[in-house]
């Protein structure tokens, strides 16, 4: 270890001018995604640089970077003033830099000192005092207690979270990461996090942050940088953020966030509604519970030419609602009406047929056959059925014939309908989606996630295309956790929170601040 | 392999992908008979000498064949579809042992066509329904599939070796066997030579299961639970139903083999026979990368090195074993290219 170890008070006399870390330039790509593109960021002793931005900015990316998961395509990283290479977590271990990832990695059935110890070299001794030791000091340092015995599993996650905090900084790591640490945590539990931060920046160590709460970003960040698809959008350095008022430092990483006049409600590009309002609904949820608690008692009504927007932090249940209106997930309660139909025990291929179609947020995962023929997957939903079978046997000219009107209607970019689509971008497998989907009679769209991963180019063409479905009849449910794009498509915003729906509010300018409040489970 | 060979390897078809393993471990195989100071070059003229350029020779490995080409059909079904079937050994066993101890009653009652298209029908059904369990296990509870079948093969054995000891035993007989069908009784051969009508269906029947799983909507079903379950379900496919199809074609297939095993060649079940051919044909589909008419190519040069492979053995001095380490050879061959392969493919 170069530095650092027991030295847990004197960062601060390094001066401030020479960056714990600097990343500059860095630039990677994803097939079909430039996730981060020449973005520069430091992180100096004593400060807590909040890193900002909404889902798929990039701030995964950068910070996998950081921490040695993902190597840039381009681009510098300084370590100190030197230039280094991260070429793996362990790497980034030896440079100091420790990271807490979003997702637990604590194994739940160790008490909480045996997992502290499970990155020792296999042939040391476990040394179990040395451990409790400098567990305490740790501990002290964080200004949390922490039961060395307890089972990891049995903690509440704040305090899975301190020892994660604990483990990323065991080895005397100077630098600490935290990625979307507050994602799991109860109102005192973002509190308490945010004394620690407090505390180990006051003792110099050197904090990044990475968030899309505004709020939260305001109360413990030092310095603010945003990231905006996968561009470094700004950043507020801290004698500016400090002189702001709190109002006006939202209004400038507001401006940050969506661009200058965000702020303003009236702003945002927003559809001219299609809904149908003499039709009867087409779509009637009464009370649908599924998936064990995931979706509980949620009803709504829809209809035609309507979208209905379904906000919320990712995980609240929205992808088990669409399994459970797709029939993927069996409706353990309440019913499903379609035009009028009870559908609730039909199963998926029946409710295709009638018009219900599910644009899957798992493009790769379910959504395809990644092996199979672009030509294949694009009728996948339909195997058996005429004009592309006959007699139970295909017919390769019909397939491809209608492959290619979708590849040319939906301006999919691909070599021809025989390639695998697996070899397309996410951009043009999703555009070949939405062909699948709205291809024959459709009559309610239900996108989850439909721009999750792609690039500006492809957002625009799938929220277009979802405009243009909802202009001709289609009634729309448009699951996202972007809220800009809700705002800008949707007619009404359902918010889910813990399974519920929390709230339907009318899509105005009061619709961001109704849907933030409910989005956390504020009323 | 360096990134330049990477389009050439892409490029180069299927068929030939297969053949690399093959004549690189009959390479190797040259090599260690070259070793042990034998002629590797006799060894394999020995080889085809019997098996393929002599008359009842090239006879006895189509009769051979014919089994092992039903056993790849039902292969080919299951793991096209994403299904371990490793319980082909007992469906095969048990369906031989019903065929056979209702062969001589039937063909002695009833007209010879409708006893023989009874018989089949009946090895079918005994096979699936053998199969149904493991098909359950999966469908319902995801029971590991590759454990359920093995399991149930080692009871196939033993329920077989009981009911040709009890009710199927032929009292006439001193050794534990069904009642024999009489050689004029079993599949009719085909003009002057061994090879009996069996071996054609059971060509005839690989080449329908090729064309299923190719051409048809229902084998694209298959294909789709296999490559991608979680897809199958999105599109709306019923995966627990085409779970059992998949299970019951795959163990029909098998127990045709038995039918045709006992009905063509041998006429009569013996309590410790079993010949074990399911696991060996696991490997030649593999290598055929579940394509019904690179099966058959296959199938025949097993058959070859089986049957030639038997003689050129003994008058080398060399143990039989000496083939099951040419059948190894192949198969790790076979790993290391595939793998070779997808890292070029990167």
């Amino acid at each position: 270890m170069p530095e650092g170890t027991g030295a847990a008070t004197t960062g601060a006399d390094r001066g401030l001018d020479v960056p714990l870390v600097r990343l500059s330039g860095i630039t990677k790509r994803f097939p079909g995604v430039l996730a981060n593109d020449e973005v520069s960021f430091d992180i100096r002793p004593g400060e807590v640089h909040a890193l900002l931005g909404e889902n798929g900015a990039g701030k995964s990316t950068l910070i996998a970077i950081l921490s040695g998961v993902l190597q840039p395509d381009s681009g510098r990283i300084e370590v100190n003033g030197r230039p280094v290479r991260i070429a793996s977590p362990r790497d980034a271990i030896r440079l100091g830099i420790g990271t807490v990832y979003q997702h637990s990695t604590l194994v739940p059935t160790l008490s909480v000192v045996q997992n502290l110890m499970l990155g020792q070299r296999w042939w040391r001794p476990l040394g179990r005092a040395a451990a409790l030791a400098r567990l305490a000091e740790l501990s002290a340092l964080l200004g949390v207690r922490v039961d060395p015995d307890a089972t990891a599993g049995s903690l509440s996650l704040g305090q899975q979270q301190q020892v994660e905090i604990v483990k990323a900084l065991w080895r005397g790591e100077r630098v600490l990461v935290l990625d979307e640490p507050t994602s799991m945590l109860t109102p005192q539990g973002v509190e308490e996090l945010g004394q620690v931060m407090a505390r180990l920046a006051a003792r110099g160590f050197g904090i990044v942050f990475v968030s899309h709460k505004l709020q939260e970003v305001l109360a413990f960040g030092h310095r603010v940088t945003v990231l905006k698809l996968g561009r470094k959008a700004g950043e507020i350095p801290p004698a500016r953020l400090s002189a702001l008022s709190p109002a006006e430092a939202t209004a400038e990483i507001l401006d940050l966030m969506f661009g200058r006049g965000a702020a303003d409600p009236e702003a945002p590009r927003r559809r001219a509604s299609t809904i149908r309002a003499d039709d009867a609904p087409l779509l009637e949820v009464e009370h649908l519970s599924a998936g064990e608690g995931a979706v509980q008692d949620v009803s709504f009504t829809l209809r035609p030419g309507e979208i209905l927007g379904i906000a919320g932090v990712d995980g609240n249940g929205q992808k088990q609602l669409a399994e459970a209106l797709a029939g993927q997930l069996r409706a353990e309660a309440g019913r499903i009406r379609f035009a009028g139909r009870d559908i609730t025990r039909l199963p998926v291929a029946r409710r295709h047929a009638l018009g219900l179609r599910y644009l899957t947020d798992d493009r790769l995962g379910e959504g395809t056959v990644g092996g199979f023929a672009i030509g294949t997957n694009l009728v996948m939903k339909r195997v058996g059925e005429p004009p592309f079978w006959a007699g139970g046997f295909e017919r390769p000219a019909r397939i491809a014939a209608h492959a290619r009107e979708l590849i040319g209607r939906y301006d999919v970019r691909t070599p021809g309908p025989e390639v695998p689509i697996a070899t397309l971008s996410g951009g043009n497998i999703q555009k070949a989606l939405f062909g699948r989907e709205l291809s024959g009679e459709p009559r309610l769209l239900l996108a989850n996630k439909p721009t999750y991963g792609l690039d500006v180019a492809n957002i625009r063409a799938a929220r277009d295309r979802i405009s243009a479905a909802a202009a001709a009849g289609v009634a729309c449910i448009l699951i996202s956790t972007e809220l800009d794009e809700l705002l800008e498509l949707s007619d009404r915003i359902a918010v889910m929170y813990r399974g519920r729906i929390a709230g339907i509010v009318g899509n105005g300018p009061d619709a961001e601040r109704a849907i933030g409040r409910l989005m956390v489970g504020g009323a | 392999m360096s990134a330049a060979a990477t389009p050439a390897a892409a490029a180069l078809p299927a068929w030939l992908r297969a053949l690399v393993p093959l004549v690189l471990a009959l390479g190797i195989g040259a090599l260690i008979l070259a070793a042990l100071g034998r002629d590797p070059v006799q060894f394999f003229a020995n080889v085809l000498n019997r098996a393929v350029f002599n008359r009842s020779g090239l006879q006895e490995t189509l009769v051979l064949m014919a089994p092992l080409l039903l056993i790849a059909a039902s292969l080919i079904v299951c793991f096209r579809a994403g299904l371990w079937n490793l319980g082909i050994d007992g469906q095969f066993l048990l369906a031989a042992t019903f065929a056979s101890a209702f062969a001589a009653a039937w063909v002695a009652a009833l007209p010879y066509w409708v006893a023989m298209a009874l018989l089949f029908l009946l090895a079918a059904a005994v096979g699936a329904g053998w199969a149904m369990l493991p098909a359950f296990l999966k469908a319902r509870y995801g029971v590991n599939e590759i454990v359920s079948t093995l399991m149930m093969n080692f009871l196939g054995f033993g329920l077989s070796a009981f009911l040709i000891k009890t009710l199927f035993g032929d009292p006439e007989h001193p050794a534990p066997q069904t009642t024999m069908l009489e050689v004029a009784e079993r599949l009719p051969r085909i003009g002057e030579t061994l090879v009996h009508v069996g071996v054609v269906f059971a060509l005839l029947v690989i080449l329908a299961v090729h064309v299923v799983m190719t051409r048809t909507g229902f084998g694209l079903r298959l294909r789709i639970v296999g490559h991608n379950p979680r897809a199958a379900e999105h599109a709306g496919l019923n995966v627990r139903r085409l779970t059992f199809a998949v299970f019951a074609i795959s163990a029909a297939l098998a127990g045709l083999a038995g039918a045709v095993e006992v009905l063509g060649v041998r006429g009569v079940v013996r309590a410790d026979w079993h010949p074990g051919y399911g696991l060996l044909v696991v490997p030649l589909v593999f290598l055929a990368r579940f394509h019904g008419v690179a099966a058959i190519a296959f199938v025949f040069v097993f058959a070859v090195l089986s049957i030639g492979g038997e003689s050129a053995a003994r008058r080398a001095d060399l143990p039989n074993d000496f083939l099951l380490i040419m059948m190894a050879l192949i198969l790790v061959i076979l790993a290391v290219t595939d793998h070779v392969a997808s890292r070029a493919r990167g």
